[in-house]
């Protein structure tokens, strides 16, 4: 590290689990935690929303150097315009113009506030880092005040988010307003990164892949496991098109028809969840899937330890925490090849999200020989330990000290 | 006087065909002929066709001398088959260098098996097809012994003293060498009349491993320096073994790292010094005195740093599938189908346990040439999936139950489960 002191930054983030849902927060808890292990000073922005409690305030006073600085609004991670109408009609009338009558104004309002933070702050950073498309605006206008060097870190794309079905080309043009403005540009996975350069536009020597890591705090449930000699299959995630659980329930279908004696797990909500609790009953399995809904905190690592097999059959996946969550709760993972994770790990099954065929193959094997789930999860769990947040935070800290040499 | 004696191992294995678990019950075919045969093609091309031409060149030129130029081989089943049927080519020089009478063949198992360590009765009669094998194509009768992967301990070399040869292969591994040498025959501990001869690992792999490396500091290995390396042995020893797989040459080892040429100049470097020259394995048995006993008690390969079995046997995936494959002898050979059994022998070939070796995997480390699997599990899945075919055909041929799980292997219980 050269100079005499390490480079102070400015971040844009978001919540922290367990308020968080998937790996946006999950991402920005482990990046912060392992900045703050290495001794890097970071002002810590995030959106408080109207559901939120003082759990961010907890999680961040246990860390040395962060300091929490919390902007009222109603924007959450991966959330588009429908979700958002809906979120507001919750809200109290005279509330609505603090938070914006839609997702664009609240963006908006949110990186106002943020400004205003960013220009009193201004001595006290030297670098801008945020996370996603909804902090873009935010970082464009503290590099404005500040004349600071911007880092955008791309967790995922718009066309990951739809999966290909129709991008939203307000969200795009941010994306890439942020993308083109930045000094630097993150991505979790050389997959992002490609992505970055092909539908964006971005010179790829501006962008650093910095993949992601996983915690290793669990909980641990001794009984999680459904007793009767049955074997359980998990689906975590999002229920969206870009997580692939239609590819998940049809591959259910061959599953059981080729091992009977399974259940199968879908953990999650989102608005695939009708259509596929429809079609497992079409496929006449709707008495082997089980839907858990939203899990979070503790629940997480107990429907893990249920399981006998994860699969993660996105369609585009940026990075994917969640299969390295699961080998660290020792369940062997079949993760889709259109995912970050799968450049980095290697003791997991990987196939493409439509092949059902060879999902089937992988997830029906592990269920039959004993001998190749021990040697996977053995192997497996020993392998994500390397995945530590340190890592990545690291590589930032690199991307941070050459901005401002 | 100090003795080269080369061993080239020679060996194809027939790769699976990626065999899902849809395919059990419905399709009989096991082996990947497309690609069996695009291997065949490949390092036929690269290794088998030029390194052959090579040594009869230089065989021929020192036929007449009074020291000439020999070398051995071991050839196992498999490959012999893969040339007959995919690249009649390679057999025929393998014939011509076999007609100069300076090229020896040793015995193995046919099939490049563990059978040692599952089954005596097997073990032996794989040798004796490769024998008979040898025999036919070559005209020459092996007189000493290789096992799979110079797999090696003392009851093994007492079963094949037991079968009448006259030698037998090892490592020359440290840890079972001691103080000594291993340019010098030897006997096997509990053995009387067999001799024992041992790699000479390093030399050897100077040439099959370090060879390219430009890392190394002894690049680049030119004739001249090796033989700096070798004379140095003389008075220190009577011969040194250097025994390496054939595919070192042009594959292991590519043509433009100049391995061709530094074995074309190695014989007239070897023969111009007076007091060196070439022997063939049954030639160093039959002129030396053992000079002491080698007792090696618990079992050595050639692999790896480990120089166990850990490559093949290493973890449960391989103990077990290994397990039950020779859980079907005595069924398959009481209903005497020329096939099954075939077909239940091809898929003894160590190779296929190897590419279910884990250990360096996580590193990231590429375990063997021309493994066709992205990991070692999908090596298990297709494995297991074919052999749980094979049970199935050998269940209906037989109408009984096979697979009462030996205690405590859990996992033997679950073919056929589900």
């Amino acid at each position: 590290m050269k100079g005499d002191r390490r480079a102070r930054v400015l971040m844009f983030g978001w919540e922290f689990p367990p308020y968080s849902s998937g790996g946006l927060g999950t991402a920005c808890h482990g990046l912060v935690k392992g900045l703050s292990n290495n001794g890097t000073k970071v002002i810590f922005v995030a959106p408080k929303t109207p559901k939120s409690d003082n759990s961010n305030t907890k999680l961040i006073s246990a860390m040395s150097n962060i300091t929490l600085k919390e902007v009222e609004s109603m924007v959450t991670p991966y959330m588009n315009e429908n979700e958002f109408l809906k979120e507001l009609t919750t809200m109290p009338a005279e509330k609505i113009s603090l938070y914006g009558k839609n997702l664009f104004q609240a963006v908006y309002l949110f990186s106002r506030r943020a400004k205003i933070i960013a220009e009193k702050e201004k001595g006290n950073y030297d670098v801008i880092h945020c996370h996603d498309w909804l902090t873009y605006q935010a970082g464009i206008y503290a590099k404005e005040v500040s004349g600071k060097p911007l880092v955008v870190h791309m967790h995922a794309t718009e066309f990951d988010r739809t999966g290909g079905n129709g991008i939203n080309q307000y969200v795009y043009d941010l994306e890439k307003e942020g993308l083109m403005k930045a000094d630097k540009v993150i991505t979790v996975s050389n997959y992002t990164k490609n992505m970055v350069v092909k539908h964006y536009g971005i010179d790829p020597k501006k962008i650093t892949v910095v993949h992601n890591a996983v915690e290793f705090e669990q909980n641990d449930f001794p009984d999680a496991k459904i007793n009767d000699g049955l074997k359980t299959v998990l689906f975590l995630g999002r229920v969206t098109l870009q997580k692939g659980p239609d590819y998940f329930i049809y591959a259910a279908r061959r599953i059981s028809d080729m091992y009977p004696n399974v259940k199968f797990i879908i953990s999650g909500t989102g608005d695939m969840l009708p259509f596929i609790i429809q079609k497992a009953a079409d496929l006449g399995i709707a008495d082997k899937v089980l839907f858990t809904g939203f899990l979070k905190g503790a629940d997480v690592d107990r429907a893990y330890q249920m399981a006998d097999v994860y699969v993660m059959p996105s369609v585009s996946e940026p990075f994917g925490i969640t299969p390295l969550e699961a080998l660290k709760n020792n369940v062997p993972v079949v993760i889709s090849k259109q995912s970050g994770v799968s450049e980095v790990l290697r003791n997991a099954f990987k196939v493409d999200f439509w092949d059902i065929d060879e999902m089937t193959n992988k997830v029906v094997s592990i269920l039959r020989y004993d001998e190749l789930k021990d040697e996977l999860t053995a192997h497996g769990s020993t392998e994500v330990r390397r995945f530590s947040w340190d890592e990545p935070a690291r590589k930032c800290m690199d991307v941070y000290e050459n901005l401002i040499r | 006087m100090v003795s080269i004696c080369f061993y080239f191992q020679v060996h194809q294995p027939f790769r699976l065909r990626k065999y899902s678990v849809f395919d059990i019950g419905k399709n009989h075919s096991y082996f990947d002929n497309k690609k069996n045969i695009e291997v065949m093609l490949k390092i036929g091309r690269k290794c088998y066709l030029p390194m052959n031409r090579l040594l009869l060149e230089q065989i021929n030129r020192y036929k007449d001398a009074e020291r000439d130029f020999k070398v051995s081989f071991s050839i196992t089943g498999t490959a012999l088959e893969q040339f007959e049927q995919y690249f009649p080519d390679v057999l025929d020089t393998f014939k011509e260098l076999a007609k100069t009478k300076k090229v020896e063949f040793l015995s193995e198992t046919y099939y490049h098996s563990l059978s040692y360590l599952y089954s005596k009765d097997e073990f032996r009669q794989q040798i004796e097809m490769h024998r008979d094998k040898i025999k036919k194509l070559f005209g020459q009768t092996p007189s000493i012994f290789r096992n799979t992967e110079l797999i090696y301990n003392n009851d093994m070399a007492k079963v094949i003293e037991d079968m009448g040869y006259k030698g037998i292969l090892a490592e020359g591994w440290d840890k079972c060498l001691e103080w000594r040498s291993p340019n010098f025959v030897y006997k096997p501990a509990g053995c009387e009349k067999i001799r024992l001869l041992l790699k000479n690992y390093r030399l050897s792999d100077d040439i099959a491993f370090r060879f390219s490396n430009r890392g190394w500091n002894e690049w680049p290995l030119t004739a001249e320096k090796y033989m700096q390396w070798v004379n140095s042995v003389n008075g220190n020893g009577t011969n040194i073994n250097l025994f390496m797989d054939y595919e070192t040459f042009g594959e292991h080892q590519w043509g433009d790292t100049g391995i061709f040429d530094f074995m074309k100049r190695l014989p007239e470097e070897v023969l111009r010094n007076p007091d060196n020259n070439f022997k063939l394995p049954s030639e160093l048995v039959k002129d030396h005195e053992p000079v002491g006993e080698i007792n090696v008690p618990f079992t050595l390969s050639w692999a790896d740093v480990e120089r166990d079995l850990s490559a093949w046997l290493g973890n449960r995936m391989q103990q077990s599938a290994i397990k039950q494959l020779y859980m079907l002898e005595k069924e398959i050979k009481m209903i005497g189908d020329k096939e099954l059994l075939e077909e239940w022998r091809k898929m003894q070939t160590s190779d296929h346990f190897y590419y279910m070796c884990v250990k360096y995997f996580s590193d990231g480390d590429v375990h063997k040439y021309f493994n066709p699997y992205d990991t070692p599990y999908d090596g298990f899945i297709t494995f297991m999936n074919a052999l749980n075919d094979l049970v199935l055909r050998v269940k209906q041929r037989n109408g009984s139950l096979y697979l009462d799980a030996p205690a405590g292997n859990k996992s033997s219980s679950q073919v056929f489960r589900s």
